[in-house]
């Protein structure tokens, strides 16, 4: 099928080529073009012309030229082998790329996404005789440490197992079961399988998301928390920690996997994930992040119709693992280089623009692409989820433009981030007035689970909130009158919010015992925190100075708990506790 | 050169601008180099922007003066744009398709390189981390510069960053090493007394002869603008990973660079995006700021340290704007701090170097340089606050902590960041004047710091 051309190149600009004679083919096919058999598809048909976007440089390209095409729409390979591969746009794997041409990527190579050499332990789930349905487990193959491969029934196929292969070495392409299709017919399973990434993958039902991610990142877990099968929006101009904000959360989420594309951003982030995260250990499972972490680079100076795709074939990714039954999360850096391919594709193909020039299809794009998120039962019977986290990149960091504002519609998670607080390098620079979380009410009870009574996770968070807020208010008075003027209880809030910025809020990603904190710490922090602040209303009610309460020797211990109490040594807090309440009963009495 | 054979045409069908529309051919690519002869004879460079079965408009890197309808001679190279690069450039000046514009004559080439250049795989970057020593504290201390960074300049008209490039130029080292190195430099729209400027400033430092420059001037036509990155990008591509060499490429000025390829949008009649400007603007500058960096097996390295004019100071304009989402952070000149006789007007609170954190610490600058450059961020962010809030209220009226960190933000301007032309300060004395300054602050301020490092290096008295 591959070498009789389906028509005849006759325009070429960029990424965005046109045909004539064109026969055969179908919207979205995967086609191949010119001699090089560059890779490209098919976007649009009028009559025997079709328009087709290029994956690779088209440099050279002349009108004349043959197109053939692949039959089928742009389609992932998924099989064991995935996690920890570093892959292009195209699901290219780029350390095959490398072996093929060199530090530079060259053009029309080829290289399967999953090795064909490599021999997979599998062991069979299912028996001759039984009755398979779609997602059902055929065997599984113990693809790293950390993840088991489970090799699944593709969601066309359902009917009686005529044989099954014995444990044992396979190849991803060698067949490991076959099945008797109620119509009759013999399909043949291999550890394989495609999957058209512009097509969500079917699930038995969606599930309510009351399982909060636990990121470790307080500002996060306490204040704006997500939740497993949820969608969350990081927009920030730049320089705001976007991209170590959506490193921190691929380190330390409590995911079983994490799909990271790196879109239309820089070579050297990628690399240093590259570099990173095998050396980095997951707290949770004590194995290094690289064996649940799957890479998907199409830096900035790639093809950008490759660009476009990456977005697609990342959560084709994401869907799959979570078929199996695990908690995918994936980051996408940034969507807004996503939208910005979809803009220039757009300009190429002189469609009429809407927004900016954004075409008039954006927002349903951006949809399409959150909804993918979700808690579900899978087709198997298992439950699985899908979480996205969008960086998205505001021109001039203005959150009025276009990919901000349509996005904001279709997550529930909206992290701002703030120019003001990164440029005094206060990370994460998630501005707490700015930010929302629609998940706060879901994931309360799983907090009462871990706190129970004593540390309320819901009316912490509630008073905390409440503090940040009044603050936000006073400083407007502060920047008329300075803060000498104000009463000692407005002071107090004050003085409280300087607490929780700088020693609960502000965590740093390069403090060994700061970057990571476990639920239980972050509560003994909260609770330490407004302890003092309930103890300072009684300071103020009985008309003590207040400096007398800032200058308690306690404070220090309170600014410097983050990074001096690890997670593992939580009974340190009981100390802090009776030192806050030592030090203030004695200036009470004084 | 001569041996090539292409397609030749005589006639066009329209000339707009920069752009001519031929019809009539056969058998030409996308892309491809294209030699047009005027009527009077003379030789022009050109390349293909779009092609179809029977027409293709090409794009004149020199003005379309003196091209007629009838008379303009076409001929297709079938191949895209490549320069000769060679080792022997350096010393030498060229225009923007590396003729030589010195006098001299032209370099023997090692190899002809398509100039667009090819993205470089992720796996095979080597993540940098050398640290650079400028010997300006502004950046050393709060935006280190790391070898194979791309970290631009964020200037505005009558700033002086001509001053502070050409400082880093001559006091950038690698502490401790002797390395081959040389510069690239790409000027594009440049007026010719900062083009004397440069060169000046190069033979005074003994560094002339490993410069390469690429010059097009304000007065040259601005089309030519479009091939001067990347003819300098793909010399400095060759010097740094066929012949081993330490590459530093300065762009200037990115804002020329920009408008040019606007005027080709314009006149092709392609949708604006924002102010004009196409909408791969962001597609087209990272094919040239991502061409830096260090690969795996290869000893040489590129960093780039490209200038641009922020138009009005502002920037969200879109040059500095897809420039800051695409460059490894910026280090932002200000006009109040030049006003103010600060030299160099490094404003560092919207500075940012992203690679910093993997180029200081222990063994690379110092144990404490991470914590102490946070520690100067906070503070002199809170400096910028009070600053505001003393205009409303009054100095008198300011807290005693807040009249404690004026006093601060005033010694820091003064003796962190203001330093002369020709004062090169080792890593060491940029991170101790960090500490004397702290001394201004009382001790529980510097929650940034570690305990440790405060009685290790705050000064006793």
């Amino acid at each position: 099928m591959h070498d009789e051309p389906v028509g005849k190149v006759s325009w070429v600009s960029g990424p965005v080529v046109r045909t004539v004679e064109t026969r055969g083919v179908h919207m979205l096919d995967m086609v191949e073009v010119g001699d090089e058999r560059l890779i490209g598809e098919i976007i649009g048909l009028n009559g025997d012309q079709a328009t087709l976007q290029v994956y690779e440089d088209t440099t050279g390209l002349k009108p004349g030229s043959p197109v053939y095409s692949t039959g089928y729409p742009l389609a992932a390979e998924l099989g064991p082998g995935l996690v920890t591969s570093i892959y292009d746009g195209i699901l290219r794997p780029l350390k095959a790329l490398a072996d093929a041409t060199g530090i530079f990527i060259g053009r029309g190579v080829r290289a399967p996404s999953l090795s064909r050499e490599i021999l997979w332990d599998f062991t069979p789930a299912i028996r001759n005789g039984q009755e398979v349905t779609p997602g059902m487990i055929i065997g599984t193959v113990p693809e790293t440490e950390r993840i088991e491969h489970r090799v699944m029934v593709p969601p066309n196929v359902s009917g009686i197992v005529t044989s099954v292969a014995a444990a044992g070495k396979y190849k991803v392409d060698q067949e490991i079961c076959r099945v008797r299709t109620p119509q009759g017919d013999e399909v043949s399973l291999t550890m394989l399988q495609r999957w058209p990434v512009r097509q969500k993958r079917p699930v038995a039902r969606r599930l309510p998301a009351d399982t909060p991610l636990v990121t470790g990142q307080r500002v996060v877990d306490c204040v704006f928390p997500m939740v497993k099968g949820g969608a969350a929006a990081i927009p920030g101009g730049f320089g705001t920690g976007k991209t170590i904000t959506q490193h921190q959360l691929a380190k330390w989420s409590d995911a079983d996997l994490i799909v990271y594309i790196g879109c239309g951003e820089r070579g050297n982030e990628m690399t240093e994930v590259l570099v990173e995260f095998p050396k980095l250990i997951d707290p949770h499972s004590n194995r290094p992040l690289m064996e649940r972490t799957i890479l998907i680079a199409n830096t900035s100076d790639m093809p950008v119709a490759a660009r476009e795709a990456s977005i697609y074939t990342g959560i084709t990714l994401a869907e799959y693992y979570r078929d199996m039954g695990y908690h995918v999360a994936l980051m996408a850096d940034s969507t807004s280089r996503w939208a910005e391919a979809l803009r220039e594709l757009s300009g190429r193909l002189e469609e009429m623009p809407a927004e900016e020039g954004f075409p008039a299809y954006l927002a349903t794009r951006l949809a399409e692409f959150y909804e993918r998120a979700g808690m579900v039962e899978t087709l198997g019977g298992s439950t699985g989820s899908v979480s996205v986290i969008g960086a998205v990149s505001p021109a001039g960091g203005d959150f009025s433009e276009p990919v901000t504002q349509h996005t904001s519609r279709f997550i529930g998670c909206f992290w701002a981030l703030d120019k003001e607080l990164a440029s005094a390098r206060y990370y994460p620079s998630i501005n707490y007035i700015n930010s929302h979380s629609a998940y706060t009410e879901f994931v309360a009870d799983w907090w009462k689970k871990i706190g129970g009574e004593k540390y309320n996770w819901e009316a912490m968070r509630e008073e905390t909130v409440d503090v940040l807020r009044r603050d936000d208010k006073l400083q407007q008075i502060v920047k008329l009158v300075g803060e000498e003027e104000l009463p000692d209880e407005q002071k107090l809030i004050l003085d409280t919010a300087r607490i929780l910025q700088n020693a609960f809020l502000q965590q740093s990603a390069f403090d060994e015992v700061d970057t990571y904190s476990v639920p239980e710490k972050q509560l003994r922090m909260l609770s330490v925190i407004l302890h003092y602040y309930h103890r300072g209303g009684d300071v103020v009610k009985r008309s003590i100075p207040i400096y007398k309460y800032q200058q308690l020797p306690v404070r220090n211990e309170i600014m410097r708990m983050k990074s001096r109490i690890p997670n593992d040594k939580l009974e340190e807090f009981d100390a802090l506790d009776r030192a806050i309440d030592e030090q203030i009963d004695a200036l009470i009495a004084e | 050169m001569a041996t090539e054979i292409g397609k030749e045409y005589v006639g066009v069908q329209r000339i707009v601008g920069p752009l001519v529309m031929i019809e009539g051919i056969d058998g030409v690519g996308y892309d491809e180099m294209v030699e047009i002869v005027s009527d009077d004879g003379k030789l022009k460079h050109g390349r293909v922007l779009e092609v179809g079965t029977k027409a293709a408009v090409v794009q004149v890197f020199e003005h379309t003066t003196g091209l007629s309808i009838g008379a303009t001679k076409m001929k297709f190279l079938a191949r895209p744009v490549r320069i000769p690069v060679s080792e022997e450039m350096l010393g030498r000046t060229f225009n923007a398709l590396a003729e030589p514009i010195d006098g001299g004559p032209p370099p023997i080439p090692k190899d002809l390189r398509p100039v667009s250049g090819a993205a470089i795989n992720p796996t095979l970057r080597h993540h940098p981390s050398d640290f650079i020593q400028t010997g300006i504290s502004a950046i050393d201390a709060m935006s280190t510069l790391v070898r194979g960074q791309k970290l631009p300049v964020f200037s505005a008209s009558g700033l002086e960053h001509d001053r502070v490039i050409a400082q880093i130029i001559r006091q950038a080292k690698i502490i401790g090493k002797q390395e081959p190195f040389a510069v690239v430099f790409g000027a594009m729209g440049l007026k010719h007394d900062i083009a004397d400027f440069y060169r000046k400033s190069f033979e005074e430092s003994g560094a002339g002869n490993n410069v390469a420059t690429f010059l097009t001037l304000a007065d040259d036509p601005s089309i030519e603008r479009i091939i001067t990155p990347r003819s300098a990008l793909t010399l400095a591509e060759y010097l740094a990973f066929d012949v081993g060499m330490h590459v530093l490429v300065v762009l200037t000025d990115m804002t020329n660079y920009c408008e040019a390829l606007r005027e080709v949008a314009t006149a092709k009649g392609e949708v604006p995006s924002r102010k004009g400007y196409p909408a791969y603007l962001y597609s087209d500058l990272a094919a040239l700021y991502e061409r830096a960096g260090q690969v795996e097996g290869r000893t040489g390295s590129i960093t780039q340290l490209p200038l641009l004019t922020m138009p009005n100071e502002d920037i969200t304009h879109p040059i500095p704007d897809l420039t800051g989402y695409i460059t490894e952070g910026q280090i932002v000149l200000s006009k109040a701090l030049q006003g103010a006789g600060i030299y160099p007007p490094i404003n560092v609170l919207p500075s940012l170097s992203r690679l910093m954190n993997d180029g200081i610490g222990e063994g690379r600058t110092r144990e404490d340089h991470r914590n102490v450059s946070s520690q100067l961020y906070a503070a002199y962010a809170r400096v910028k606050r009070v600053e505001v809030l003393a205009a409303v209220i009054g100095e008198e009226e300011l807290s005693e902590i807040d009249k404690q960190y004026l006093t601060f933000g005033q010694h820091f301007e003064k003796e962190f960041i203001q330093q002369a032309p020709d004062e090169d300060r080792s890593i060491e004395e940029t991170l101790n004047l960090g500490w004397k300054l702290l001394k201004h602050l009382p001790v529980s301020e510097l929650t940034r710091v570690k305990e440790e490092q405060i009685a290790k290096y705050l000064p006793k008295d």
